[in-house]
């Protein structure tokens, strides 16, 4: 009577299914990117120190460089700060900030007053660009190549440990995945 | 036979409810002039996760996320861009999570015929049961509790 | 001190499932009655211990001991009293100690009813819920130890979660563990009769009231949880179709084929080895829903904290309840065949057509839920399904259904034709359906396509149910709790399904950006907008604006939506205001402050839906109602049923005579 075994051979398939989601799920905390190993998206967006100077895509290009998406009413930004001026410091890379929805001033008032990691900020009041980027949440920080593609996307706030293992690897070329 | 009108009603049914209506319509602040815009607008933003609510439409949630979002979509719309335009280019940017509607591919084909396929099988099986059962009524003289109906 | 207690507590509370599990089923198999008999003190003893390590961690929580990992976690010392005793299922652990304090409950009331049932297969019935708590305990300890102390302690604990600080949320796990624990009852029935090789139609009269008392519970939890997302969330959405609404909605959907089921093997012992598997399925999607919220699979606002560790613990544990289940089903069902036969038109048939139609929307729901993982694991890409998907692949089951529960509540027992009863179908079908073009049209003046069907059928299942009861009254029949439950379950069901079609057809919204002292109408309704002032709480602080409701130039209400910051958990709640007003809800949310004095509000017109949660509640009481029908429980009954299987050759056919 084959047909009685039917329901088992279909808990085998499930339980088979439910365990490569288990294998897979330490990924399913965040949205995956489709934007990795593509290019940049194309955007022209002012400088915040200097207003009226227009940063676009191509001015970063010809060396890496990390996109740290961030903001004053972000929380998780203030503790991923600390990071960010350490990251600076070490002079790997630069980190183009990108302030996302906020108040220009504040926002200059924020760096003044805890540091500037930034070797650039620019400002994207409207969120346009952040949309185009994929963005959801803040802090999110990529990591754009020489030849200005993102290699890989970080998803919530820098750690020391991230740091050092996807993004000092991937520009030093130790990391197997670099892009 | 009774069977084939009977049959004809379930199918009428099951054809009606493809046409399952959408919820009533939401009408945003800054609504478009053209109304077929505007439908497809309510059609669209119904259709699209807000990616940082996990649990709402852009159409419903109050997140600035998915107001930029509402934002983005009017504008392609007046642009003139189709309706898979815009689902593509959102998920160019937030991937597949981004739709609640799996799209109908080779993919996704199995996911969506499931239904059909499975009614029909569900359909048949009833019929052969029914069909057995019936043939065996003659010879089942076992008698039945006194209350008939229940 | 209490914690270690309450630990211990649990410790010794596994040893005493295991000790519950191996006696129940090996004292039975082997002959041993004095091990069947010692099944009844080790449920006795689980529940003191499971009871005391749950008064353990209460107390810890009242006490704001905050050296205890899980309270420091989910409580706080501003948190008011009643929400530091919800906390305690705030969370992964401390759900789980109450899941496995339900099926203690559960267990110690089967004692209490098995008592009368033969020895061996009471005892055998007890050792699979032993298994169970077993496993359920062994998981809690190894790797969700809600015990856990913090050193040093912390000085204030991270509060709860704010959107779980509602009364409507407090209540909602309690109810939908007891229906979704209950499910384990139906499944230890199941094996027991598994393990005995036996399965007539006692076992099925034995098992109907457990399997639609736990069903009731579970319809009643589940339409608490979408009423507090209703007026909770800030959109006035009750249904989302989200990953764990759909892991507790699919154990309804089976449970509710399964009492249907039962009733058939109950009178006829038909459908002996469906109604076995059903049983086996109720539970299992149960498990697979604990499975889903808690190993971090699923994306979900509702999920618990992930860790894979979890998801494989529970895996196993799934692999060896459900994948055993199913084993002793393919060995001992092949054997369950009766002689009975029934006709088309017959109750048997529609009772048939119902278990495949819901099967098949159960399995609908199972597909939607499982493809972004089957998609995953075949390598086909990322995938995300929602209402788009779900809504209409569940009305092409559900509608035929509908359908055929008008039409078959009317149908006897074994002997149908079609054409029977047509005057009454007919008469009720037409009045059902002039009933519904009256307020489509009547009311609401415009409809969708599918309004009229939906309320149609609604409406008919309402009179169609009404016609038995009232009949029997007026021709002085008795009316039985069962037959009364069925009618009262059903009237239940098409209320609802007339008040979902008018929410989903009727609903309207607005958004609007208001100034102080400005108006804006939606459905007949005027609103002001008289502003927003500060409000604070016991953990909160806030923004609470004040609208005015009107009508026709008659104030009817003045609403307060508001929006809080819970300051120590960092987030915001919108809590919108409702009002009922003669079946419609007036809903008003309030959106953001756009600067200079003007904020944006939300205004909706939901008819009906509070007659959507009613209408569940019915179902529910009728569930309960039909439960405690006096045949399930009467002694003589079921000494008398159980007197041809300890006197073989005795000529008694099994279920004849004995109401």
């Amino acid at each position: 009577m084959a047909r009685f075994l039917i329901p088992l051979g279909v808990f085998v398939a499930l339980a088979i299914v439910l365990g490569v989601a288990i294998k897979h799920s330490p990924d399913k905390e965040n949205i995956a990117s489709p934007l990795i190993g593509k290019p940049t998206p194309q955007f022209a967006l002012p400088d915040l120190s200097e207003p009226s100077k227009t940063i676009t895509t191509n001015d970063l290009k010809g060396h890496w460089y990390v996109l740290n998406v961030w903001g004053t009413w972000c929380v998780t930004c203030r503790a991923e700060h600390p990071m960010l001026l350490e990251a600076a410091r070490q002079g790997i890379v630069p980190i183009i900030g990108l302030n996302w929805r906020d108040d220009d001033d504040e926002a200059r008032a924020w760096l003044n007053k805890l540091g500037n990691p930034y070797a650039l900020v620019i400002v994207d009041r409207e969120g346009r660009t952040a949309i185009d980027l994929g963005i959801y949440k803040a802090p999110e920080s990529f990591l754009v190549n020489p030849q200005g593609v993102i290699v890989y996307k970080q998803v919530g706030e820098i750690t020391p440990e991230v740091w050092q293992k996807e993004f000092v690897a991937r520009i030093k070329g130790t990391t197997a995945g670099k892009s | 036979m009774r069977l084939p009108r009977f049959a004809i009603l379930l199918c009428a049914l099951a054809c009606l409810s493809l046409l399952a209506g959408r919820p009533a319509l939401a009408v945003d602040p800054t609504a478009l002039a053209n109304p077929a815009l505007q439908a497809r607008y309510l059609a669209l933003t119904h259709e699209l996760r807000c990616v940082v609510c996990q649990g709402e439409t852009i159409a419903d949630s109050n997140a600035w996320l998915a107001s930029d979002l509402r934002r983005q979509v009017r504008e392609l719309l007046v642009a003139g861009k189709s309706d898979d335009d815009i689902r593509g280019y959102m998920v160019a940017r937030y991937g597949n999570y981004i739709l609640l509607k799996p799209p109908f591919s080779l993919r996704t084909a199995w996911l969506w015929l499931a239904p059909g396929v499975l009614l029909i099988i569900g359909a048949l099986v009833a019929l052969r049961i029914v069909r057995q059962r019936s043939a065996m009524v003659a010879q089942d003289t076992e008698p039945l509790e006194e209350e008939v109906r229940s | 001190m209490l914690p270690e207690l309450g630990h211990f507590a649990l410790i010794l509370a596994m040893l005493l499932a295991a000790l519950q599990g191996f006696f129940g089923i090996a004292g039975p198999a082997l002959g041993k009655d004095r091990w069947a008999a010692a099944v009844t003190p080790a449920v006795a003893g689980q529940f003191v211990m499971i009871a005391t390590a749950m008064a353990c961690l209460i107390a810890s929580f009242i006490g704001n001991d905050f050296s205890v990992l899980y309270v420091a976690e989910n409580s706080n010392s501003a948190l008011p009293l009643f929400y530091r005793v919800s906390a305690l299922w705030g969370a992964h652990e401390g759900s789980l100690l109450l899941w496995i304090f339900l099926l203690s409950c559960w267990t110690v009331a089967v004692a209490i009813g098995v008592a009368r049932l033969p020895r061996q297969f009471a005892a055998r019935v007890l050792g699979v819920l032993g298994v169970v708590s077993l496993g359920f305990l062994l998981f809690t300890l190894a790797t969700s130890n809600p015990f856990l102390r913090l050193d040093p302690a912390a000085p204030d604990g991270r509060d709860l979660n704010p959107l779980l600080q509602d009364p409507g949320l407090a209540v909602h796990p309690p109810i939908l563990y007891t229906g979704y624990v209950g499910f384990a009852v139906a499944f230890a029935f199941a094996c027991a009769a598994m393990l005995e090789g036996r399965l007539d139609q006692a076992w099925a009269r034995w098992t109907r009231p457990w399997t639609t008392s736990a069903w009731a519970f579970l319809t009643v939890g589940i339409s608490l949880g979408s009423w507090w997302s209703y007026y909770e969330l800030g959109w006035g959405g009750y249904w989302f179709w989200d990953p764990v609404e759909n892991a507790s909605f699919m154990p309804w959907l089976v449970g509710t084929a399964l009492i249907h089921s039962l009733a058939v093997t109950d009178k006829r012992g038909l459908f002996k080895s469906w109604t076995l598997l059903l049983a086996i399925l109720a539970f299992s999607l149960s498990l697979l829903g604990t499975f889903l919220v808690r190993s971090g699979v699923l994306q979900s606002v509702h999920s618990f904290a992930a860790d894979p560790r979890r998801g494989i613990f529970i895996l196993a544990f799934l692999i060896v309840m459900i994948g055993g289940s199913l084993t002793l089903y393919a060995w001992r069902a092949p054997k369950l065949k009766s002689q009975a036969g029934f006709e088309f038109g017959a109750r048997e048939s529609f009772l048939l057509f119902n278990n495949i139609l819901l099967v098949i929307a159960c399995g609908t729901v199972f597909a939607g839920e499982m493809a972004p993982m089957i998609s995953d694991a075949l390598g086909l890409g990322a995938l995300s399904v929602g209402t788009p998907y779900f809504n209409p692949t569940f009305a092409l089951s559900m509608l035929p259904l509908l359908a055929l529960l008008a039409v078959g509540v009317h149908a006897n027992w074994k002997r149908g034709k079609l054409g029977d009863h047509t005057r009454v179908m007919v008469i009720t079908l037409v009045v059902a359906a002039v009933l519904a073009i009256g307020m489509i049209y009547g009311i609401y003046s415009h409809g969708k396509i599918l309004s009229p069907v939906g309320a149609t059928l609604g409406l008919w299942i309402i009179l169609t149910s009404l016609v038995d009861p009232i009949d029997r009254w007026r021709r002085k029949l008795t009316l039985s709790r069962a037959v009364l439950g069925m009618a009262v379950a059903h009237i239940g069901l098409g209320l609802l399904v007339v008040s979902l079609t008018a929410v989903e057809s009727f609903t309207e919204e607005r958004d609007v950006a208001m100034a102080i002292g400005d108006r804006a109408s939606l459905g007949g309704f005027d609103f002001q907008f008289r502003g927003v002032s500060p409000a604070e709480g016991a953990n909160y602080d806030g923004q609470r604006g004040t609208v005015v409701v009107s009508r026709a130039g008659q104030q009817l209400a003045v609403m307060y939506p508001a929006k809080r910051n819970y300051w120590v958990a960092k987030t915001d709640t919108t809590e919108a205001a409702i009002e009922m007003h003669g079946g419609s809800n007036v809903f008003v949310a309030l959106g953001e402050d756009l600067g200079a004095g003007k904020w944006s509000l939300r205004f909706q017109i939901r008819p009906l839906v509070n007659f959507v949660w009613l209408g569940a509640g019915i179902m529910a009481l009728g569930g309960a109602l039909a439960a405690s029908d006096r045949r399930y429980r009467t002694a003589k009954q079921v000494a008398a049923q159980t007197a041809p299987a300890a006197a073989p050759g005795g000529a008694t056919p099994v279920g004849a005579g004995a109401e």
